[in-house]
């Protein structure tokens, strides 16, 4: 324990992880109030203003959290990813510069005008404010895929005399097919997460028998955005997410399936698990030829296992990234049945009075932010044991100048702050959700 | 190129402190110049369109030094770590403590987060100038541009050194000193009833207190880094900031005295300009100053990236940064006038 390499990735992971339960749901549900408003301004039925108002309060608490604890991640390159960030520097730190040039001053100076604004700017400058707030959050998001995608499939870069990367080709590194695909599978998924919170709230106080009719608008929206949404967060973005992985880190794809025996006719694994030791799946239970399919487009296409590769190359918890790959895969199943189902009543107008869907409904909001986050895993775990794929190692880009005493510290202070965090804000949408949707105050 | 890029991280590091820095100040000062609930809110109502984009010039420069000068950026950010870590901290609870405080109306709920916004907002001053402290007095950096600094060692600014000398801590008081100063005349100027009269009040102490302290701080800094003054001297560049922070000082008394809070706040914001960027035009070209070895500092030429790097940076960043003035420029003209304390939820 005495090297800090373990303290400083457990201290990126859990505030990244954190820190990404928040933005999720505030991409996401920007979205969604734009909808709202937009009903609004095309029915001028007020309740769909009062519906995009309770929305925006519970985002204004969200995107709070989301700001405080998106602080330290950028700060955390340099002061536990110091040798990474001297040699990255030079490419990344432009993506992370432009979100705050480009994507932050935005967010920052329309939150305040969509929270407090909407008497002053009238209907179409609120809806208006709301866009530009999508606009923002999702741009934010692109410049920080894209930083993540040339971690995973590093272009547009040369390595200069000095032995430190450098930026040569702009439009190469900002629009690395890699960040396209991630981006659009990210994003899909943020409004996931937030049609299920949607729902999940309709869902609550259609149960109740309370605010009924702002439960019915949140069921339509949150059912209506959240099937086409889980839909696409499998194909075409999972898909060519997965054919991406399979084309550019192919030990990382035998890796995500516990695959250690090269094959033909390759096999999806439903669940199993993952013996390194004796470089096996145990208990497998196989859906035959569709990993050859889902990776190359025929069932007959080779897949390579992890025995082709140097041990070196492996990542470094192949069972942890087995797992998280399995989880998000089957939720994301999951999501989408319970989804096809719910919107199945909606459209027949008979969802209010199905109370086993609407219980299905108000306990599924947790599992979309579980499948994300099991994404996330996969994507990060994947890209081991490299920092940069195939130019920096992981145990290459760590800060020497910190031991492992002072790397605990803040780690362990990190754990108690978003702990405390964490209850208040259960606490705060807690308030907010059992208060319900309000007229506008007149004052 | 470097020249440019040095200039630019500069100057945005400058406007972090001239916009934070007012919100920092009036975090510092609100439990004395704001007393009731109402109050309070007021204080909240001016800070609070505000404060999250002023806190974006923060990432905003620690890009530009990322993408531009990672050398400084690693080895800073690892140098300083614990100290980065209280600071990241406290802009945590910070955030928190205002977003947080309107939720619930209860007498204590608000004042718990009225402490923590209290709390937090003076020790991030001072350890923004202790950061800029121990940029002047140096650093004990090795051979290939990195070290390692304790919190603290003896407080004797010399080696071993640690963040925290009196040096360092004297620089820090400076800071707070001068950033309360600078968030009185903002509420002076964006606040109206008891809260206004007694920033105004506030600001005349401070600003005093801040007219006496520049001057007994720079002959502090003469024992920690001569040099630096010295080329300060020479440097013309560096005596016209130097003149800049002066005549904002004069600007702001005259202000004062004249009930222009306006004037006094724009004249607080050139002294703080003036003295952060004749400091940046005097170390120039030196980012991370060596007391192991002179030869060792990180230098803006030693530590940029290559200038096809920085060439293309430049490239968005002249469309960005006028993208970003237009942002707050819109922003002050919607909340122009004095700020009125919410009633319901309405608000902070």
């Amino acid at each position: 324990m005495t090297d800090p390499l373990l303290w400083h990735r457990l201290q990126f992971a859990f505030t990244i992880t954190f820190h990404y339960l928040f933005p999720q749901l505030t991409m996401g549900l920007a979205l969604l109030i734009v909808v709202m408003k937009a009903q609004g301004l095309r029915t001028g039925d007020q309740r769909w203003d009062a519906a995009a108002r309770f929305w925006i309060r519970l985002f204004a608490i969200n995107f709070a959290v989301g700001v405080v604890t998106g602080i330290p991640m950028e700060f955390q390159f340099g002061t536990n990813w110091a040798r990474f960030s001297r040699y990255a520097g030079g490419v990344i730190g432009q993506t992370l510069a432009m979100e705050g040039l480009f994507a932050f001053f935005l967010e920052s100076s329309v939150l305040g005008l969509l929270v407090f604004g909407e008497r002053r700017l009238g209907r179409r400058g609120h809806f208006g404010a709301a866009l530009a707030l999508l606009a923002g959050s999702w741009l934010s998001g692109y410049f920080i895929v894209c930083t993540n995608a040339f971690m995973q499939h590093p272009v547009g870069h040369e390595v200069g005399a000095d032995g430190m990367l450098r930026l040569i080709g702009f439009w190469a590194f900002v629009l690395n097919p890699w960040a396209l695909a991630q981006y659009a599978h990210t994003m899909v998924a943020a409004v996931v997460t937030a049609s299920f919170v949607v729902s999940a709230v309709g869902a609550w106080y259609a149960l109740q028998g309370v605010h009924v009719d702002q439960a019915r608008r949140f069921l339509a929206v949150g059912t209506g955005v959240g099937l086409v949404a889980s839909i696409l967060v499998a194909f075409p973005t999972g898909d060519i997410q997965a054919k991406l992985v399979a084309a550019h880190q192919p030990v990382t794809l035998a890796a995500m399936e516990g695959r250690f025996a090269t094959e033909t006719t390759a096999g999806i694994v439903l669940i199993g698990q993952p013996n390194v030791a004796a470089e096996r799946l145990d208990n497998p239970i196989v859906v035959p030829g569709f990993l050859s399919f889902l990776a190359y487009g025929t069932f007959h296409s080779e897949v390579r296992g992890l025995n082709e590769y140097s041990r070196a190359d492996w990542p470094d918890n192949i069972e942890l990234l087995y797992y998280a790959f399995h989880v998000m895969a089957g939720l994301g199943t999951l999501l989408i049945l319970a989804m096809a189902l719910a919107a199945y009543y909606q459209l027949r107008g008979t969802l209010m009075q199905r109370r086993a869907l609407l219980w299905m409904l108000l306990l599924a909001f947790p599992f979309p932010y579980i499948a994300t986050t099991a994404g996330w895993m996969t994507t990060e775990l994947g890209r081991q044991p490299w920092l940069v794929y195939g130019l920096l190692r992981t145990a290459d880009g760590s800060s020497l100048t910190v031991h492992s005493g002072t790397a605990l510290f803040t780690l362990i202070g990190f754990t108690g702050l978003y702990f405390v965090l964490g209850l208040l804000f259960l606490f705060l949408m807690g308030r907010e959700v059992a208060h319900g949707p309000t007229e506008l105050s007149h004052g | 190129m470097v020249e440019l890029w040095f200039a630019i991280a500069a100057v945005m590091l400058a406007a972090y402190v001239v916009m934070d820095g007012f919100d920092f100040g009036a975090g510092a000062l609100h439990l004395f110049v704001a007393r009731t609930d109402q109050e309070r809110r007021q204080v909240l109502a001016a800070i609070g369109p505000f404060w999250d984009g002023n806190e974006v010039w923060l990432l905003a420069s620690g890009g530009v030094l990322f993408l531009a000068f990672p050398r400084v950026l690693a080895s800073g950010l690892s140098g300083f770590y614990l100290a980065i870590f209280l600071v990241l901290w406290s802009l945590i609870l910070r955030g928190i403590a205002i977003e947080f405080r309107s939720h619930v109306a209860h007498a204590q709920w608000r004042a718990a987060w009225d402490a923590v916004f209290a709390g937090s907002s003076v020790l991030l001053p001072v350890l923004f100038g202790a950061a800029l402290g121990n940029l002047v007095r140096g650093l004990p950096l090795d051979e290939s541009g990195w070290f390692s600094l304790a919190l603290f060692t003896d407080f004797s600014a010399a080696s071993p050194v640690g963040i925290l000398d009196w040096f360092t801590v004297a620089a820090g008081g400076f800071a707070l000193l001068a950033l309360a100063a600078h968030g009185a005349a903002f509420l002076a100027w964006k606040t109206d009833g008891p809260v206004h009269e007694r920033s105004v009040a506030a600001a005349g102490v401070l600003f005093t207190a801040v007219a006496v302290a520049w001057p007994v701080l720079t002959v502090a800094t003469w024992f920690v880094n001569a040099p630096m003054l010295r080329e300060v001297w020479r440097r013309p560049l560096a005596l016209v900031l130097v003149a800049v922070a002066a005549g904002g000082l004069a600007t702001v008394f005259l202000g004062l005295r004249t009930g222009r809070p306006l004037r006094a706040f724009l004249g607080s914001g050139a002294f703080l300009v003036g003295i952060l960027a004749a400091t940046a035009a005097g170390v120039f070209p030196v980012m991370l100053r060596s007391v192991t070895e002179p030869a060792w500092s990180l230098t803006a030429y030693n530590s940029s990236v290559s200038a096809d790097s920085l060439r293309i940076a430049l490239g968005w960043w002249v469309i960005g940064f006028p993208l970003a003035l237009f942002y707050f420029y819109t922003l002050f003209r919607l909340h122009r006038g004095k700020a009125v304390a919410a009633s319901g939820s309405e608000g902070y």
